[in-house]
């Protein structure tokens, strides 16, 4: 069998010296790591149990903004009072991902750190193929099963969705990711795949995830994460998206609108171009509609996932329309 | 070996047809129910053995071409290994009968592959001290193929259209002329995908040998049938191999026979005289045996514009696979719903390099309920006819292929009921003609049936000297309620309460029983535990009657009344004593009596062949009688417009079993079933890497089945009356009833959401958006 060794960490800076040396890695909730150690793709030497260090797990929100411990777990952050009042997004992508029992073990740290559900990258001993895992090795997936694939942020090495829901509404609301004193913004922390797809995150050997803030606005406020999802509980989304939504004294008028996809891109996926059309704009239906459709701009399917390209824009337009509704 | 007593068991609920709650026919909680929450029960697997070995599959990676060669060095160096078996190393077997019990051919049977007819196949295995060593050495096992171009699936050029099966066709009148001739003809073609049985309990096993006797601690739906293939494998007498089988959790018909990998995990037990544990990961359960093979269907339908039929021709093609044979009987139901008088059904079986399919949830009717019942409303949409409406224009009144009776068929009771129920007379007709918000809302209905498949049991039933009553027989639970509906027949029959008699099931060596398959056991069971227990409680009055110790004696009764586990004379004016009582006035510490259905004279060989092999099972047309069971669904989806997601809102489904043994078991299985088909109707498809010819799915996170928020409230209603042409006590078949027809009703509601018609499960968002 394969042997590693397992350190329980004493200290934040122990934990991270520990887990910079070669093949050892951080063991927070588990839920994604056993996972991948399950199916051959994580195999690594050491263990550094970070789960009981103290003070790494609260969550803070004033009225700058949340402060979350990366170790706060993703159902006590979904359920938290001030979460749900300052930043509803956050909360509903929390509550609608995984299932009970895997939120009341996921820490909000390795949420950030979740692989991808390629299934190419998740069977080493058929698909030898892929440039994630081995870097140079080539691409399984393209020509292969795409139903569930990237259309935005592709390369040629590399189609693997990014998965997850929180880091959609975070990259919508400007987050940051605090590695130790080192800040980083969310959309700069997940990395395109180009020509190195196993570089998923910004972040060094000897770093360590510490806390993620998000700023207070009144768009992160009045917002909503919508997912569309095969079945409806249990599952990655189809496409999703996270609004924010400010409107002018007027009531009709977006000043602020912020747009975040998931279940289509490479990395959570800011929609800039969605909210500059709108901005200033009045919030009505056929416009909304029409701007959507800039959310997959540059859009590339594989056969099997081209559903996507028209999927994401309606799930875009569709929660934009539901807060101006809640007006 | 299980013991199910009831304690303190919950109290509430009623009796559908007037018995009690214990009574047959009472709605009893699950007596296997309590050991199973809070844990107590033990899993086939879950047995603690001295010396247990355990072992891991090494699988093919590619789906055609031929082992060239097997390194095992690093495996076998690897910390813990006790040895690695190959096609080379491990143990010769003999080839075994199949289920019909057809001789063998004389030759080896190896169950690790040389060979490669499809990815996933066994070709070593690795065992060791640990489970954690022989994972992690089976994944140092470097295996080298020639590797071959593969047939993927029905879809390949290289396909073709595959080997006619003659037993399935069915034809009468002249069907393409009168097709010819109809004023209303509709064509179409509907497909279903490859689909997975996965029990939450994976398939695996402890064997142990001691001399030439084996024990095997398997899940299985087939104690009798499984030992007699073990028994044929390894050379020794049937009497010597013992199942050991007392819980499943999940069957959905993949634990009926002895596997692959059961044969491997025996062998590597005999080679290394120690007992082997294996079990299946997740993946290998999508590829160590067969799931539902895929199917296409061609339904073309002549019928007058009053919507009345006038001829059915009907083309169905299954996947089996390269060296084995699996028909899914496609035309089933399309030769029985409704009445026509020009008929053919022709069905086709190809090749793919695909583990060869097996039984899951009714087998033929369901992917054949998925044709015809489409079909049908397809029908009643060109002619303008409401389908329920329709479909009742067409009603047979008796078997339009076998052109018998039927035995028992509230169908006409199930639409109307049913349509009472859901409300069905507010339909509005037009697609698309019901919304709310953005979600278009759609009502569908389709008929779904079973045939009434019977064969014969046998049990053994004690009473015992503290006056409760004991029942073996080699039959199982797999949640359907076997422990619990034998209780409740012999508690009936004998005259105690269900809280006084211990079932206990799934053990080889108690009384026999044939495949817990095709809705058949409950049927059997009760018949032959009703005869066993009769036979005992005769011995018990006889008893009380006659011997001259007993209190009754001086009475001069001809018979006695045995009720809540006493003994009085029938007019109340004798003594009033325990069972345990007059057992211990007479000195006996037991009365037995073993009951079988068996006809009379029947030889040991009959015996033998009913139990290990399907082939006495009694046709369901024998004699003046069709039987079967039926069921109309009623079903509500909603439809988002703009993301093509269905989610189903609301189900009525009137069923007819016959009468039921235990209603709210019943229920359960059919609030099952349905589950299961709607899973089938929206979310299950093997999805193929056609490069690889491999399913990359292969796991319950990217296989989806429904989780809880995906169904709503599910009405079921029962509208059977009791059929004693199919069963001693009335019964008709139960577990795989409600899955049929639920795909197509789920279908005709999308239709009549969207007006898009959705002739490939599963209905997933794009074909919708």
């Amino acid at each position: 069998m394969r042997d590693f060794s397992y350190l329980r960490a004493t200290s934040p800076d122990a934990a991270r010296q520990a887990a910079a040396l070669p093949g050892a890695m951080l063991l927070a909730g588990g839920t994604t790591l056993i996972d991948l150690a399950k199916c051959g793709v994580a195999e690594p030497d050491a263990l550094v149990d970070i789960t009981h260090l103290k003070g790494l797990d609260a969550i803070e929100v004033t009225e700058r903004g949340a402060t979350i411990g990366a170790l706060a777990r993703m159902g006590h952050v979904a359920d938290h009072a001030d979460i749900k009042s300052q930043f509803p997004a956050v909360s509903e992508a929390l509550w609608q991902a995984a299932s009970a029992q895997i939120r009341n073990m996921a820490t909000i740290g390795g949420n950030l750190m979740q692989r991808t559900r390629c299934p190419y990258f998740r069977d080493p001993s058929n698909f030898s193929a892929c440039n994630k895992r081995q870097p140079g090795s080539g691409c399984s997936a393209i020509g292969g099963v795409t139903r569930g694939h990237a259309v935005l942020g592709t390369s040629q090495a590399c189609i693997a969705m990014y998965p997850g829901d929180l880091a959609t509404a975070l990259v919508a609301f400007d987050a940051t990711v605090h590695l130790g004193d080192r800040r980083v913004p969310v959309d700069e922390f997940f990395l395109l795949p180009g020509t190195t797809p196993d570089k998923e995150h910004a972040i060094e050997p000897g770093e360590m995830i510490t806390a993620i803030e998000i700023p207070s606005s009144i768009a992160a406020r009045r917002s909503t994460y919508l997912k569309v999802r095969d079945r409806q509980s249990y599952e990655f989304a189809a496409a999703s998206a996270a609004v924010g939504l400010e409107l002018e004294a007027d009531g009709r008028t977006i000043r602020t609108l912020r747009v975040a996809l998931g279940g289509v891109a490479t990395k959570p996926w800011r929609a800039h171009a969605v909210e500059a059309a709108l901005k200033g704009k009045a919030l009505e239906p056929e416009a909304v509609r029409a701007a959507s459709l800039l959310a997959v701009e540059g859009a590339v399917d594989h056969g099997a996932n081209h559903y996507k390209i028209e999927l994401a824009p309606r799930v875009v337009a569709r929660a934009i329309l539901k807060l101006g509704e809640a007006a | 070996m299980t013991v199910h007593a009831r304690h303190g068991s919950t109290r509430h609920g009623d009796a559908s047809d007037g018995a009690s709650m214990e009574a047959v026919g009472g709605r009893l909680s699950r007596v296997d129910g309590p050991a199973k929450i809070t844990g107590a029960a033990r899993y086939a697997v879950e047995q603690q053995l001295e010396g247990l070995a355990y072992a891991a599959l090494v699988e093919s990676t590619i789906a055609s071409g031929k082992v060239r060669a097997i390194d095992t060095t690093r495996a076998e160096a690897a910390p813990g290994v006790l040895k690695v078996l190959t096609p080379d190393t491990i143990i010769s077997l003999r080839t075994a009968s199949d289920w019909f019990g057809t001789p063998p051919p004389d030759k080896p049977y190896c169950p690790l592959a040389r060979d490669i007819t499809f990815s996933g196949q066994h070709v070593a295995a690795v065992i060791a001290e640990t489970f954690e060593q022989a994972v992690a050495a089976a994944a140092l096992v470097e295996v080298g193929y020639d590797e071959t171009p593969a047939i993927v699936d029905l879809s390949d050029g290289k396909a073709g259209d595959g080997i006619p099966i003659d037993a399935m066709t069915k034809e009468w009148g002249d069907a393409a002329a009168a097709f010819a001739a109809a004023p209303v003809r509709i064509c179409a073609a509907y497909n279903t995908p490859r689909e997975y049985q996965a029990p939450m309990e994976p398939h695996g096993l402890i064997a142990r040998w001691e001399g030439d006797h084996l024990t095997v601690w398997e899940p299985s739906q087939w104690l009798d049938g499984m030992a007699r293939t073990y028994a044929e494998w390894f050379e020794v007498p049937f009497e010597n191999v013992r199942l050991i089988s007392p819980y499943i959790g999940g069957g959905f018909g993949s634990k009926a026979l002895a596997l692959s990998h059961g044969a491997v995990a025996a062998s590597a037990a005999k080679m290394l005289g120690r007992p082997v544990r294996l079990v299946m990961t997740r993946p290998q359960t999508f590829t160590g045996y067969g799931g539902r093979a895929a199917t296409r269907q061609t339904v073309t339908i002549g019928a007058g514009h009053d919507g009345v039929i006038q001829s059915i021709v009907h083309r169905g093609v299954n996947e089996t696979s390269i060296d084995g044979m699996w028909v899914e009987p496609l035309g089933s139901v399309t030769s029985i719903m409704y009445a026509t008088p020009n008929f053919s059904s022709k069905q086709n079986v190809v090749r793919v390099n695909s583990v060869v399919p097996g039984a899951m949830r009714a087998p033929g009717e369901n992917p054949s309920a998925f044709g015809i019942e489409s079909a049908i409303d397809e029908l009643a949409y060109e002619v303008g006819i409401d389908p329920l409406e329709i479909r009742l224009r067409n009603y047979a009144e008796q078997d339009p292929h076998a052109k018998k009776a039927w035995s028992t068929r509230q169908l006409r009771e199930a639409f109307a009921t049913g349509a009472e129920r859901f409300g069905w007379a507010r339909r509005s007709p037009e697609p698309r003609s019901m919304r709310d918000g953005n979600h278009l809302i759609g009502w569908g209905v389709a008929a779904g049936t079973y045939p009434v498949r019977r064969a014969y049991g046998e049990a053994v039933v004690r009473i015992l000297a503290d006056g409760s009553v004991e029942v073996e027989s080699s039959s199982i639970d797999m949640g359907q309620g076997t422990y619990t509906i034998l209780a409740q027949t012999a508690a009936e029959t004998v005259g105690v309460s269900a809280e006084d008699v211990v079932v206990k099931l799934g053990d080889s060596r108690f009384p026999r029983a044939g495949v817990t398959g095709g809705s058949r056991l409950a049927g059997v069971m009760t018949g032959a535990v009703h005869k066993a227990a009769t036979s005992a409680l005769d011995q018990l009055v006889g008893l009380a009657i006659s011997d001259p110790r007993s209190p009754f004696n001086t009475l001069q009764a001809n018979t006695l009344t045995v009720a809540n586990g006493r003994i009085t004379a029938p007019r109340g004016d004798g003594p009033d004593v325990s069972i345990a009582e007059l057992l211990r006035r007479v000195g006996r510490d037991q009365i037995e009596a073993t009951g079988d259905t068996m006809p009379a004279n029947s030889s040991a060989e009959d015996r033998y062949r009913n139990y290990t092999t399907i082939a006495m099972s009694l046709p369901h047309t024998e004699g003046d009688y069709s039987r079967h069971s039926w069921c109309a669904h009623f079903v509500e989806v909603r439809v988002d417009e703009d993301f093509g997601t269905v989610r189903v809102s609301r189900v009525v489904s009137a069923l007819d079993s016959g009468r039921l043994y235990n209603p709210k078991l019943a229920e359960s299985q059919w609030k099952g079933g349905i589950i299961m088909g709607i899973g089938q109707a929206l979310l299950e498809e093997g999805i193929l890497d056609r490069r690889h010819g491999r399913i990359v799915n292969n796991n319950l996170a990217d296989y989806l089945v429904p989780t809880n928020a995906d169904i709503p409230d599910i009405e079921t209603i029962s509208v059977g009356i009791p059929d004693l042409h199919s069963s001693v006590l009335g019964g008709k078949g139960v577990g795989e009833l409600a899955i049929v027809g639920i795909a197509p009703a789920i279908a005709n509601a999308v239709f009549h959401a969207t007006g898009k018609r959705v002739r490939d499960l599963p209905i997933t968002l794009e074909k919708l958006i």
